[in-house]
């Protein structure tokens, strides 16, 4: 994969690490998926309950790269400072940038995300913004210093997969040096292959592991359809035609002639 | 003093951020905070006087996608 910010992640699957159903079970789907990098992000902590320092213990215990988030930030001011409070509890410069325009879709407000970024990237952090498949958009998070985008596939939690393939395929075409994680709206690993298959560098899933019957098998089967997906991209599919292209040689074919 | 914390009134004896954290129990704690919506690095909490009436966010690490 491509660095990332100068840092080399092998694991091509990402993990979200809210909605699971125990800390434990959390604990062993990061470990089914062999994911290297996962997200976290900042809420009010209760003194009394303090559950925030026992996620924090057993994210550090897993050993992983955390990738913080500014989810739930609406303006530019709310994901900028957020962002500054996330650097200093994390401990990492990295920063997955979410400003939310739209409730029901979750949709970026692309025109905040581009004034945070820029405010970001001025400041020495690393951003990973979490934004749509737009081409102009793109080129005013990367003119504004970002070097990674998180397009995403379909609104958060959906499941419904890559959303706009047309739309995603020309993003990837257009900027073939930039690493582009699909970020959003994954639900079954088959979707994750295909992300990987389009050329896109890495998925980020959440829900999709999460909220399974099961989480950490499908974490296992997230894990195994990305390497399916990237192998298959290294070994260049053939083109799509209309018509049938027999696969067995005609020749010498018996009763003809 | 009354100040706003994490949305809720909690009344503190102390002036300084870092004095309030530790009497509403914080002490000790991984945490990041804001007053009035402005970030305060954990080594300036020593000298952030806080007002009546402030806002203080307190914000730990937690499960995000």
């Amino acid at each position: 994969m491509p660095l990332l910010y100068q840092i080399d992640v092998r694991a091509r699957l990402m993990l979200g690490t809210a909605r699971y159903p125990s800390p434990a079970v959390l604990a062993d789907a990061v470990r089914a998926a062999r994911a290297e990098v996962v997200t976290v992000s900042l809420r009010r902590e209760s003194a009394g309950e303090r559950a925030g320092q026992a996620f924090w213990s057993l994210v550090r215990e897993l050993g992983v790269r955390v990738l913080p988030n500014t989810a739930g930030c609406h303006t530019v001011k709310e994901a900028v400072t957020t962002a500054h409070m996330a650097r200093e509890v994390f401990a990492t410069t990295w920063i997955k940038l979410e400003v939310i325009g739209e409730d029901d879709t979750q949709q970026p407000d692309v025109f905040g995300l581009v004034d945070a970024a820029r405010t970001l990237c001025a400041e020495g952090f690393e951003v990973f913004p979490y934004t749509t498949e737009d081409l102009v958009v793109a080129e005013r998070l990367l003119g504004a210093g970002c070097k990674v985008l998180m397009p995403w596939g379909a609104p958060i939690g959906s499941g419904r997969g890559l959303n706009n393939l047309f739309g995603l395929t020309a993003l990837r075409a257009h900027f073939p040096e930039v690493p582009l994680i699909i970020d959003a709206g994954l639900g079954v690993p088959s979707h994750a292959a295909r992300a990987l298959e389009l050329g896109f560098d890495a998925v980020l899933i959440n829900t999709a592991v999460a909220q399974a019957r099961d989480p950490v098998r499908m974490a296992a089967a997230f894990a195994q359809a990305v390497e399916a997906g990237f192998a298959a991209r290294q070994a260049g599919p053939i083109e799509p035609r209309d018509l049938a292209a027999p696969s067995t040689p005609l020749i010498g074919t018996a009763f003809r002639g | 003093m009354k100040i706003l914390v994490n949305g809720a009134w909690r009344e503190t004896q102390r002036e300084e951020l870092a004095g309030a954290l530790e009497e509403l129990g914080y002490g000790g704690s991984v945490v990041s905070t804001a007053v009035n919506g402005e970030f305060i690095a954990a080594a300036l909490r020593v000298r952030t006087v806080l007002a009546e009436g402030d806002r203080i966010e307190v914000l730990a690490p937690m499960q995000g996608g």
